[in-house]
């Protein structure tokens, strides 16, 4: 066998592992696509779930996934986004953050069903926050929070050493220097980040099946005491999110639209996701030449 | 003269590496004094320590004394964000902040507590007219300082460095990333500065030193091994291996 014939023969094994990635890809959105797309129609987009007839919406679900995505990134954003500066800024290599990132990749690696069961116990039970909101937003913070400081811990260390000299060479404190050449540098990353983690917030079942709850008390839009059950703000009311509903659909709904109900709320979650990834791009590229002056 | 700093037996580590041995000089103010040597020779550790930005490596050490006007600039008590004001630094790299030419400028000042949109206005004019950069960005003061050309972007942190009105300005090899022409320019903006600021400059460029320079320390593999007016250094030098040195035989 020749060099040459070697070369091609690479060449072409990458470019086949590379396009059975695209495949795989086109292949399934196209599936979900295909199925999902004809029964979205506004109805659907805003009716009620039903429990036993056919014919119901995914409404509440939707809210329920954007208020849910909310609470935990309220959370989630400020300790991750702490702690990553922490590690990029502050840190030295020793034994303590060691332990710290030994911490961090080890609640990276925990299954979320395995979350899903610690915040049954711990929040949902322990802390009698009951199936709400929180105790799913809570949840959602362990799954996310590794995500959230790595993020911010590369997106730090990104930014070029020179700034950092810079700076305290014109005489800024280093907390000056973080908060006014550090962040703002870093910026598009983090929002990157941030977004990227969204989609993952939106699109996660398990972790929520034993903490937000499978169903949705009947929603007032125009009830604004928080307390209320029926307030969708209220934060400790049980709240079934999009994919949570995508589970139960196929799994023990009595309803005899199964497969129309999980194909449009398939079709709905991946468009979802989709555009919050195109917006991460789109924000990152628009930041980026703001800072660049392009 | 005057000794602007004076240093005196000074040792620096990192780990157990030593960079610096012994090291005595004082630098005169309003002079530009040109600091060169062969890669490796610890003159741009002996810069960086005469702001404390050493401080930043972890396991670093110093020993001996470096006096600014008579203090000690490591005594337990020195701030060193206030010697930091007082002895600023010019990278090798141009390294302007991703903010506008203004944000650049008013950095300095805006950290230290001025708020006043005018008087930020008229410390970003003196300071751009004082790096020479003035007429060449007045008209697009808000846009992102990364879109200036790389002898700009060196000017610009100049500018930067002078509004905050330090008393020594540190250059670690500031042209070496420039064209000629900007280089040029930097020179001649240094021969302007030096009236006003105390100038140490690291170069790898003999001929920068030549021409630039009022007195130039040689370094060799930590140790300072001559040290004059740049005169007689370069035509008459004491020690033999500055000699060859300069003359290109090693280096």
């Amino acid at each position: 066998m020749t060099a040459h014939f070697k070369d091609r023969l690479a060449t072409l094994a990458f470019w086949l592992a590379a396009g059975v990635v695209v495949a795989v890809l086109a292949f399934l959105l196209g599936y979900i696509m295909l199925h999902g797309l004809k029964v979205i129609d506004w109805k659907f987009l805003t009716s009620e779930p039903e429990t036993i007839r056919a014919g119901g919406g995914i409404g509440p679900n939707i809210f329920n996934s954007f208020y849910l995505l909310f609470l935990s990134l309220i959370i989630v954003a400020p300790l991750g986004v702490l702690a990553g500066i922490y590690l990029s800024e502050y840190a030295r290599e020793n034994a303590l953050t060691r332990s710290i990132r030994l911490s961090i990749e080890t609640l990276a690696s925990l299954p979320s069903i395995v979350v899903g069961l610690f915040g049954l116990l711990l929040f949902v039970t322990t802390l009698g926050l009951g199936y709400s909101l929180l105790a799913g937003a809570l949840a959602l913070t362990i799954i996310n929070l590794p995500l959230m400081v790595r993020i911010t811990e590369e997106a730090l260390r990104a930014v070029p050493h020179d700034l950092r000299e810079a700076s305290l060479s014109l005489g800024a404190t280093k907390w000056q220097t973080i908060c006014r050449v550090v962040l703002p540098s870093a910026l598009p990353g983090l929002l990157t980040g941030i977004i990227l983690a969204s989609g993952r917030i939106l699109g996660e079942a398990a972790a929520l099946i034993f903490t937000a709850g499978l169903t949705t008390p009947r929603l007032d839009f125009s009830q604004w005491d928080i307390t209320s059950p029926t307030c969708p703000w209220n934060p400790l009311r049980p709240g079934e999110t999009l994919a949570v509903h995508i589970w139960k659909v196929n799994s023990e709904a009595l309803i005899p639209d199964v497969r129309r109900v999980a194909d449009g709320s398939s079709a709905v979650l991946v468009i979802i996701v989709l555009l919050f990834n195109f917006l991460a791009r789109w924000l990152a590229r628009r930041a980026s030449l703001r800072l660049t002056g392009q | 003269m005057t000794v602007k700093i004076k240093v005196e037996n000074l040792n620096f580590y990192y780990g157990d590496v030593q960079a610096l041995k012994n090291v005595s000089i004082d630098i005169e103010a309003n002079k530009i004094t040109a600091l060169i040597g062969p890669s490796g020779c610890g003159k741009t550790t002996f810069l960086r320590i005469l702001n404390r930005l050493c401080d930043l490596v972890e396991g670093a050490r110093v020993e001996g004394k470096v006096l600014l006007d008579g203090q000690d600039i490591f005594a337990p008590d020195v701030d060193v964000v206030a010697l930091r004001k007082r002895v600023g630094m010019v990278f090798q790299r141009p390294n302007p902040f991703p903010m506008s030419i203004y944000d650049n400028v008013a950095f300095g000042p805006r950290i230290h507590g001025v708020r006043d949109k005018r008087r930020l206005d008229e410390i970003v004019e003196a300071s751009l007219r004082g790096a020479a950069l003035w007429d060449e960005v007045c008209d697009r003061l808000h846009r992102s300082a990364l879109g200036l050309s790389g002898g700009q972007q060196q000017r610009l942190c100049i500018a930067r460095l002078l509004a905050v009105e330090p008393e020594v300005l540190l250059m670690d090899e500031p042209t070496s990333a420039l064209d000629p022409i900007s280089t040029m320019k930097i020179e001649e903006l240094l021969q302007q500065l030096k009236k006003r600021y105390t100038i140490v400059i690291v170069t790898h460029n003999m001929q920068q030193a030549a021409r630039v320079s009022d007195v130039t320390a040689f370094f060799l593999s930590g140790e300072l091994i001559e040290y004059n007016e740049t005169g007689i250094i370069f035509t008459r030098p004491r020690d033999r291996r500055t000699e060859d040195y300069i003359t290109g035989r090693f280096g």
